[in-house]
């Protein structure tokens, strides 16, 4: 006969001292871990709660302007300060960590339209509707010395925008038409138009940095590139495109913040359907940035709420609205995307999250480990019903969602008159023109 | 297990078994002092896995271990690992590195982790959803080969009995056990003489710490019987009909004569509940926290017992119900009938969720193993029988008992322990959680009163019996699986970890409408709520979205794009489409006539209408 009892040594199992950490030893076999599937189940849901429990994304609330924040730049060098200007043609320059305003300038009469940094981060340029070209230094001015610009451009016609190349002494302003100027100049290196209109916005390709994109009043999107002289292609729209931002890690992806409430993400090489439409906001869209990552972007709104789009998804994973915010005219994403700024009609800028339920400072490793299971939980059971409802449930104030309701009705009401079209014509004669196509009027090469 | 000597194959004649009784017993690591030529040398306990491994790799051997375990050595030194990789790795030192690349992993090994079904696709699926399968398939394997290098780390080593050529190991009794094993394993054989407080149940906690029992006469007492500390000793002054450790071994539940009612590890009474009357038999789901309780008035009743509420009280309409057990593998409750079926129940369904008919009388006895394949039942017709739970519910195999038995239970490595009359018998398949073989038991013994309760002992080689005597703990080698996860159930926490472990229970508490057969549903594509989803959106859009748009042809270079050329080519690409499927009716048509031919080709006869 020979014969094994199971008999463990307690020694191994239990922990020497008081002061030792104890000993967990582990099976993985399945066997011993029953209900893995429904367990996990009950996790992700927890996570899920628990996330909407801890999403609170308003940061900081940052006053000091004396009109509506017209513009907001991000310093190319330091994450803590920012730019902005407003419509009372002042400048505030300020510091995110101290939350405070560090300068101010009175840059312009009237508004000032349009800043952007200096890609090295030592100046900055702001146009505004007495219709000048300032540039300013970043840091203040000295003891006893005056505050001025360094340079002025007194141009012909009132400037719209303005936009600096990424990495030559060039900028782009727009107005009657696109100006690329020399830093050193006086007068543009060489201005481009197609038809008569103002152009709203003007922005430069972050990889491919001599192209532009530029969108004008009469509903187009307008491609130039700075090598020659002629613009490349437009794109005609059904409304007005207020602004365009480049997608920062994909070259020829643009998106467009329209006034028809929806935003267009482009490709650049295939203007005649979007590569995907935006639709959740329930008001013109009036500005629009990217995250550092390329995978979102932010959006801001006339109907007081910013949201925040996954690229590749019509729908926001996100809004940010508070009792106080009125009309958002510009947003900003921070460049270590973490968080997002957006200025408002109401002489505010706020600062939130861009991840309403991040743990804010260092997370230690259990903590971090323990944020990307629940992660990939909620990943995993992300579709099923229960779940998807408490991901998806955000408070919209009244009139936003009074108004969403009323969308709803209006586009069942002309989606079953379209299939009813469809219904009672000629097989043929009637064909479904996608979302995606429908509004879309023409390009021009 | 792969030893057991068949006493059928060579019976060795009687004078030498009774010398063979008469040898004094040995510790298995002992040298054995006649070496016969057919003895094998035992080697070290911790060797015992590697060789099995190394036998699967080579079948030839696998009918003879003893010649397989000689044949071993002179194989030792030529390693398979070194002749595949042909360039020896150099490192700084110059030094060769004797096992290149990465270790490898028993297949059938890394088989036991993976989880998702590959014969399972997706119909009409998107290639994008495809990839984004593919992707977690691979990783999934990725997984779960580390998951089968980290069993190296594994401490211990299950155990085992094995007779001597020809020894029967039933023959072996508990006293030659108990005089064999090491000082600590023989401390866990005792018997508790309790004649007084007439036949006992019993149950042990999840960690197989801790032993609860309670006699028909009102004797309930709760010890940590490892170190045999008493926890509380009280007597109910009334009948005790079963008793089990709710999820930790603070807390017990006592059915009693008229009310369930719960004490704590002091015996105080915390809660008496009124609507759980005159209740048979007790089963505790520790995920989901439900004590289910099936009542002589023929109720099945959940109780939460985290907050306190009746889930579900199930009229079964069977009448009495005192057979039950759960499934441990899908919480799935199984009730025993006097008309001889089996019913599996749920929480969530007003009606069961199979019913299966397993003997021509009642049913006294039912067990389902750990990993949830099988189920063993006995009734009046003194059969046991062995079910497969995985889909068609067929017995797998059975035999009558003389006596029938009257109690079952599996232990966590699927062993089958049966309570009949006086005598307790188990069965052993081969390895783990294998189906046991009802062939020969594996061991048995008698106790001095009839069995009225069976609990393996989690985690412990330990099988406890009640009986009108008292309690016994059996010492049964193999039964428990040696290593123990210590963030699902550890015997030896600490208090401090007990608490922490509580708390992350509850957080995680599944909750009672997730009962089902198939626990893994939940995380399998929903196929018919999709299909319904689809053709929903279609009947309100009026057109199919995804529906592939006709051909239309490009325009091609200058001159040959005529008319005529493009209606050609359009033709051509609708009787393309209409050929192929032309040729995949073709393709199932066949299939169907095999299935109708069947029944054909043999004769016809008059039975044959009598066939299903």
């Amino acid at each position: 006969m020979k014969v094994k009892m199971l008999s463990r040594n307690p020694d191994n199992y239990v922990r020497e001292t008081k002061l030792d950490l104890q000993r967990v030893p582990r099976n993985y076999d399945p066997t011993l871990h029953p209900f893995e599937v429904p367990r996990e189940y009950v996790r992700a849901l927890n996570a899920t709660k628990l996330e909407r429990v801890f999403a609170k994304p308003f940061l900081a609330s940052l006053d000091g302007h004396r009109d509506g924040v017209n513009c907001l730049a991000k310093h190319p060098k330091s994450l803590a300060t920012v730019l902005s200007g407003a419509c009372d043609g002042e400048v505030r320059i300020w510091n995110l960590t101290k939350r405070k305003c560090i300068r101010t300038i009175q840059a312009h009469e009237g508004f000032v339209r349009g800043i952007c940094t200096r890609f090295c981060g030592t100046s900055f340029f702001t146009v505004g509707d007495d219709k000048t070209v300032k540039q300013w230094k970043m840091d203040g001015p000295g003891y006893g010395e005056e505050e001025e610009p360094l340079h002025t451009i007194l141009g012909k016609t009132v400037y719209t925008g303005i936009d600096h190349h990424w990495k030559e002494a060039v900028f782009a302003t727009c107005g009657q038409q696109v100006d690329i100027w020399d830093e050193q100049r006086t007068s543009p290196i060489c201005s481009m138009t197609w038809g008569f209109d103002s152009i709203s916005s003007v922005k430069f390709n972050p990889i491919e940095t001599f192209l532009l994109g530029s969108c004008a009043s009469d509903r187009n999107i307008v491609l130039y590139d700075m090598r020659q002289a002629t613009p490349l292609k437009k794109v005609i729209l059904d409304m007005r495109t207020n602004t365009i931002c480049w997608n920062p890690m994909e070259a020829f992806i643009f998106t467009a913040a329209n006034e028809d409430y929806n935003l267009y993400t482009f490709d650049m090489r295939a203007l005649d359907t979007p590569v995907m439409v935006h639709m959740d906001h329930v008001s013109a869209v009036l500005d629009v940035d990217y995250s550092p990552t390329g995978k979102e972007f932010v959006s801001a709104s006339f109907d007081k709420s910013i949201r925040i789009f996954p690229v590749d998804k019509s729908r926001s994973r996100e809004v940010y609205h508070t009792k106080r915010m009125q009309h958002v005219i510009c947003v900003k994403w921070t460049s270590d995307s973490k968080y997002i700024m957006c200025g408002s009609d109401e002489m505010n800028i706020r600062l939130w999250k861009a991840n309403a339920s991040e743990k804010l400072g260092v997370l230690t490793s259990r903590e971090k480990a323990a944020k990307d299971y629940n992660q990939k939980l909620k990943e995993k059971f992300q579709h099923h019903p229960h779940i998807k409802r408490i991901a998806r449930h955000r408070h919209l104030p009244k009139s936003i969602y009074s108004q969403i309701q009323e969308q709803c009705i209006m586009k069942e009401a002309r989606r079953r008159k379209e299939v009813n079209r469809l219904k009672h014509s000629k097989p043929g004669s009637v064909s479904i023109v996608s979302e995606k196509k429908k509004h879309i009027v023409a390009v021009v090469k | 297990m792969e030893t057991f000597p068949k006493p059928s194959r060579d019976v060795p004649p009687k004078k030498n078994r009774l010398q063979a009784k008469k040898k004094k017993p040995r510790r298995y690591w002992e040298e054995e002092t006649t070496l016969t030529a057919a003895g094998a040398s035992p080697g070290p306990p911790g060797n015992k896995k590697r060789n099995r491994e190394l036998r699967h790799q080579r079948p030839k051997n696998t009918n003879n271990p003893k010649k397989s375990r000689f044949s071993r050595k002179p194989q030792l030194p030529k390693k398979p690992r070194e002749r595949r990789n042909p360039g020896p790795q150099r490192s700084l030192s110059g030094a060769q590195d004797p096992f290149p690349g990465p270790a490898p992993v028993p297949v059938e090994v890394a088989q036991k982790f993976c989880r998702i079904d590959k014969s399972k696709k997706l119909p009409h699926s998107k290639s994008k959803t495809r990839t984004r399968l593919e992707v977690a398939e691979a990783e999934e394997q990725e997984i779960s080969i580390k998951a089968a290098r980290s069993e190296l780390l594994l401490a211990e080593e299950p155990g085992f009995l094995e007779g001597e050529d020809g020894e029967d190991t039933a023959k072996i009794r508990q006293v030659d056990i108990v005089e064999a094993v090491d000082i600590a394993s023989a401390a866990k054989h005792f018997d508790l003489n309790l004649r007084q407080f007439g036949p006992y149940r019993l149950n042990y906690s999840r960690t197989g710490r801790h032993l609860a029992f309670g006699g028909r006469r009102g004797h309930v007492a709760t010890l940590d019987w490892v170190t045999k500390r008493l926890m509380c000793e009280i007597n109910v002054m009334e009948a005790v009909r079963d008793i089990r450790f709710l999820h930790s071994e603070a807390l017990f539940a006592v059915a009693q004569n008229r009310w369930l009612h719960i004490y704590d590890n002091q015996g105080i009474e915390l809660h008496c509940i009124r609507r759980c009357d005159r209740v048979m038999r007790l089963e505790f789901l520790p995920f989901h926290f439900l004590l289910a309780t099936a009542s002589e008035t023929g109720f099945l009743t959940y109780l939460d017992v985290s907050v306190g509420k009746i889930v579900a009280a199930l009229n079964a309409r069977a009448g009495r119900l005192d057979v039950m057990t759960k499934n441990p593998y899908n919480a799935v409750i199984h009730l025993g009938h006097s008309n001889g079926t089996v019913s599996l129940w749920s929480p969530a369904m007003k009606e069961p969720l199979a019913k299966i008919l397993c003997h021509r009388g009642g049913v006294r006895a039912v067990a389902v193993d750990s990993t949830g394949t099988y189920m063993a039942t006995s009734g009046l017709d003194h059969q046991l029988k062995i079910f497969d739970l995985r889909g068609t519910f067929q017995p797998l195999s059975a035999r009558t008992l003389p006596q029938g038995a009257g109690h079952l239970v599996f232990s966590q490595r699927g062993l089958l322990a049966a309570g009949m009359g006086d005598v307790v018998n188990i069965w052993a398949g081969q390895g783990k959680a294998s189906l046991p073989s009802l062939e020969q038991p594996y061991l048995t013994h008698r106790l001095s009163g009839h069995v009225h309760g069976l609990h393996f002992c989690p985690f412990e080689d330990v099988l406890g019996v009640g009986h009108t005597g008292g309690i016994t703990s059996m010492l049964v080698p193999g039964a428990a699986e040696p290593n123990f996860d210590g963030l699902e159930s550890n015997p030896y926490r600490s208090q401090k970890q007990r608490q922490e472990w509580e708390v992350k229970a509850l957080l995680e508490k599944v909750p009672a409408e997730l009962i089902c057969l198939d626990p893994r549903a939940l995380a399998e594509v929903d196929v018919i709520s999709l299909e319904q989803e689809k053709k929903e959106r279609i009947e309100r859009l009026g057109y199919d979205p995804e529906a592939k748009a006709p051909f239309q042809p490009k325009p091609k270079q200058k001159g040959r794009s005529s008319t005529a050329s493009l209606v050609k080519r359009k033709r051509k690409v609708m009787d393309e489409e209409h050929r192929d499927k032309v040729r995949q009716s073709l393709e199932q048509q066949p299939q169907k006539q095999e299935k109708k031919a069947k029944p054909t080709r043999a004769r016809p006869s008059a039975l044959d209408r009598f066939l299903r």
